[in-house]
């Protein structure tokens, strides 16, 4: 924990321009990038062992994020719920292609939330949300200052660090070892860790849960919504399989 | 911009929820034209809560598609008076509903009636445990109605809902099964309990054995084929699971589209405009009497609704604010306890008891709102006051109202809330949980009060309403009573992990997690204008055309969910306008002036 307030003080100290001639220099590196690096699903793919047939389709055109985001989301989504033994990770349920729908929708523009000033950013906790920024602004800014942070400390960009590296960061972010002060980066991984969530668990309309695969994994029906004969069944498994709000089945 | 003015009528009715769906039917028959104005949008059973649309737990349940957009308008909050009050940007502590129905759409359909203490509770704590023990700042009150003068249009109100359960005290008669506590009733249940899920099963067991009482809690849930008081058909529950939070797409939920609204709209004496948003209750220039009231239209014109009777039937808060920028009535102020508008805002005292079970599997996808199981052995009626050094008391009990995977999968503590060893927590006990949960009672005490906020405006420039509201000792006193006995009876289950969530002594108010909806008070009854804002036929001292209808009235909280007693006051409201306010047109109380 030490070590790391002691790099970020290092962050701090640096010129302006070497963050801003970095973050040039990984867009760049991206523009000219294969289609499939771009998306930044090979590059994750690579290190895991996914079925062929439950990969992400690596064609999705980002609605909101950016070229840059997009590899940071899908590896932080990677990180959050990987793909392991007990089941489906955020990948291959295509949980990014979730976050970038609601993010371009209502929830990224905070279009239900009250939204007038003036704010008190700083208040306690327990008084709510508080924050003049929509989740799209808590998005843009704190991905782009936790990689700015890990330009300046490890000098890639977060999807280019090792597993531990990122489960590292995203540590920090939660616990407030890392900081920033245009956005309050505990915030942005609380968005990031709820829609993530979110988007492997809501029905697959929403972009995620690619194939109810974590209903599945936990055995939930979805959308069947019928089950009068079933209330007084008590202790037993339910055996049918999720069906989803399209009509669909596994 | 000029303003429109409409033609007359006879009566117009702010918010079309429970309140004014089930006033526009109980004065229909005075032959009155009646225009209910509603803020948020028409929603209908088809195809606002149609299958499959409504088995969408992210856009419902999460997202909150059927509460108040508050990007218009929302409430502030502090605790005390030395907080700035903030904005309740993002819906947490509670979930105020809009639109046709209200809150009436996505509740979970408990229809409890209060206990007869509850009618009378500041007489009661005298007589029995002497006026010592009620703390100064608490400013508990009598309802100016009794128990037995409420009861027929208790009993009304469940008939309209078509309460599943058993009656406990039918004219004085126990019955078995039913709650022994409660008030008497003079019918019976419309229909019977509905069935019960493994872990409501489990908890009847638990309590039984502990020599408790346990009951199925009234439930505004069809259990079977029913049609009401107004040829509104309801058909049983199927324990879809979406429930809390959502429409019923079955026509078995009590809301006022099941259980009223086809009815209302054939009345050709009645009729409902939707986004359309009340700002001020007109006065002439003696300010007794309401002209009508203005409102903003679908295209944002400024429209002027004269008519003889007005008709407040919001959530408590819009009823209130109402009050406050249309200048009726006495804003209170808390410093030289004056005033009578906003005084005595109440919340509920809740509190859980988590518990999981490896070796059971609750599906807890099936589920209804209120089915539910509890005991009222440590109600407000069975408490020494005295002895355990609080006043109140509440329900004990377990529920399944079914939970989709986002909302339903909590894991023991110190699980690691990402990654591996998350996933692998939540395989291992979705599905295995439920709760013991405490439903009490709230106090109203002299710092808690709505008023405006001096900061902070709506969308149309109005300033919002702000809640001056927190916790006191009382009621954390009466919780942690409570968790003791949760705990308890949830240990008495056998769980393989128990984990406690109660507010304690000395916690704040904390927005963030829900709680419960039942905000009540700011425009309370009683019997004189010296100690509320409407009398018992919730009709206003200041303005005796203008009548303040719903949860507004409660000068406390009772221990139960509060809708039972809206519905009622709200049948008490109309046969007072039909029998008495129409004849003679004032004040149809004369309290102490």
């Amino acid at each position: 924990m030490q070590q790391c307030y002691k790099q970020r003080s290092v962050r701090l100290n640096m010129p302006n321009n070497f963050l801003k001639d970095r973050r040039r220099f990984i867009l760049n590196s991206v523009m000219a990038a294969p289609a499939i690096a771009m998306f930044g699903l090979g590059d994750v793919y690579a290190k895991s062992e996914t079925p062929q047939d439950s990969k992400p389709r690596d064609d999705y055109q980002p609605l909101f994020f950016g070229k840059e985001e997009w590899l940071f989301i899908n590896s932080a989504c990677d990180t959050l719920i990987p793909h392991d033994d007990n089941g489906p990770g955020a990948l291959e349920t295509q949980v990014p292609v979730f976050i970038d729908r609601q993010l371009f929708g209502d929830f990224g523009h905070a279009a239900t939330w009250y939204m007038k000033g003036p704010f008190q950013p700083d208040a306690a906790p327990d008084r709510g949300y508080q924050l003049s920024l929509t989740p799209q602004q808590v998005y843009r800014l704190g991905i782009r200052e936790t990689n700015d942070w890990c330009v300046a400390n490890y000098q890639k960009s977060f999807q280019e660090l090792s597993d531990e590296e990122k489960k590292f960061i995203l540590e920090g972010l939660e616990e407030r070892r890392i900081t920033s002060t245009l956005v309050p980066l505990d915030t942005f991984f609380s968005f990031l860790l709820q829609n993530t969530k979110e988007g492997y668990f809501a029905d697959p309309v929403h972009g995620g849960n690619k194939n109810m695969q974590s209903w599945v994994m936990i055995g939930y029906p979805g959308a069947r919504a019928s089950y009068l004969e079933w209330v007084e069944k008590h202790n037993v498994h339910y055996p049918l399989t999720p069906t989803s709000l399209n009509g669909k089945t596994v | 911009m000029p303003k429109i003015i409409n033609k007359k009528v006879d009566i117009v009715l702010v918010g079309l929820g429970w309140v004014n769906s089930v006033m526009g039917m109980e004065l229909a028959e005075t032959g009155l034209t009646m225009l209910a104005l509603e803020r948020g949008e028409d929603r209908n059973t088809v195809p606002d809560f149609a299958f499959p649309k409504m088995a969408d737990e992210l856009s419902y349940a999460v997202r909150l598609k059927l509460m108040q957009n508050l990007s218009s308008g929302t409430v502030t909050v502090r605790r005390n008076e030395q907080e700035t009050a903030l904005p309740y940007r993002t819906m947490g502590a509670f979930l105020p509903g809009t639109g046709v129905g209200g809150s009436g759409v996505h509740w979970g359909a408990y229809t409890f009636r209060p206990l007869p203490v509850e009618m009378r509770l500041r007489s009661y704590v005298v007589e029995k445990f002497g006026v010592e023990i009620i703390p100064e700042d608490m400013t508990i009150q009598d309802y100016p109605i009794s128990y037995e003068e409420i009861e027929p249009f208790l009993t009304r109100f469940e008939q309209i809902v078509g309460v599943s359960g058993i009656a406990g005290n039918v004219k004085g008669e126990k019955v078995a099964g039913g709650n022994p506590f409660e008030g008497y009733r003079s019918a019976p249940l419309p229909l019977p309990p509905l069935k019960k899920t493994y872990n409501v099963s489990l908890f009847e067991s638990a309590v039984k054995s502990m020599g408790y009482n346990p009951y199925p809690t009234p439930a505004g849930i069809a259990s079977g084929s029913y049609t009401n008081l107004y040829g509104m058909q309801l058909g049983p529950c199927n324990f879809c699971g979406f429930c809390d939070h959502y429409g019923c797409l079955n026509y078995s939920k009590a809301s006022p589209q099941t259980c009223v609204m086809d009815a209302l709209k054939h009345k050709e004496n009645f009729s409902y405009k939707t986004n359309c948003e009340v700002t001020r209750v007109n006065l002439d220039n003696t300010g007794t009497k309401a002209t009508g009231v203005t409102y903003i239209d679908p295209q944002g014109k400024e429209v002027e609704q004269p008519a003889d009777l007005v008709i407040l039937g919001a959530f408590p808060f819009t009823n209130v604010r109402l009050l406050l920028l249309s200048g009726i009535g006495k804003p209170y102020n808390p410093k030289k306890n004056e005033g009578q508008v906003g005084r005595n805002l109440a919340y509920q005292s809740t509190g859980a008891v988590s518990i999981t079970f490896l070796d059971k599997k609750f599906n807890t996808f099936i589920g209804a709102g209120s089915n539910s199981v509890g005991i009222d052995d440590f109600s407000i009626s069975q408490i020494d006051f005295l002895k355990e050094g609080f006043i109140g008391g509440g329900i004990i009990k377990t529920s399944q109202s079914g939970n989709g995977p986002i909302k339903g999968t909590s894991v023991p503590a110190g699980t690691p809330k990402w990654g591996s060893a998350w996933k692998k927590a939540i395989i291992e006990n979705y599905g295995h949980g439920t709760s013991v949960q405490v439903h009490a009672s709230n106090m109203s005490y002299r710092s808690n009060y709505l008023d405006l906020d001096p900061t902070y405006k709506d969308i149309y420039g109005d300033p919002l309403l702000r809640m001056n509201f927190n916790w006191h000792d009382n009621d954390m006193k009466m919780l942690y009573f409570m968790r003791k006995k949760a705990e308890e009876i949830a240990k008495k289950m056998g769980p393989s992990s128990v984990q406690s969530s109660f507010k304690k002594v000395g916690e704040q108010f904390d927005v963030r997690p829900y709680q419960t909806t039942h905000v009540v008070g700011g425009a309370i009854m009683g019997d004189s204008k010296k100690n509320s804002v409407v009398n018992k036929y919730s009709q206003s001292w200041d303005v005796p055309n203008l009548f303040i209808v719903g949860a507004s009235s409660f000068p406390q909280n009772m221990q139960y969910n509060p809708t039972g007693l809206v519905g009622a006051l709200t049948l008490y409201s109309a046969k007072g306008i039909r029998e008495i306010y129409l004849k003679s047109r004032g004040p149809m109380v004369h309290g102490e002036e």
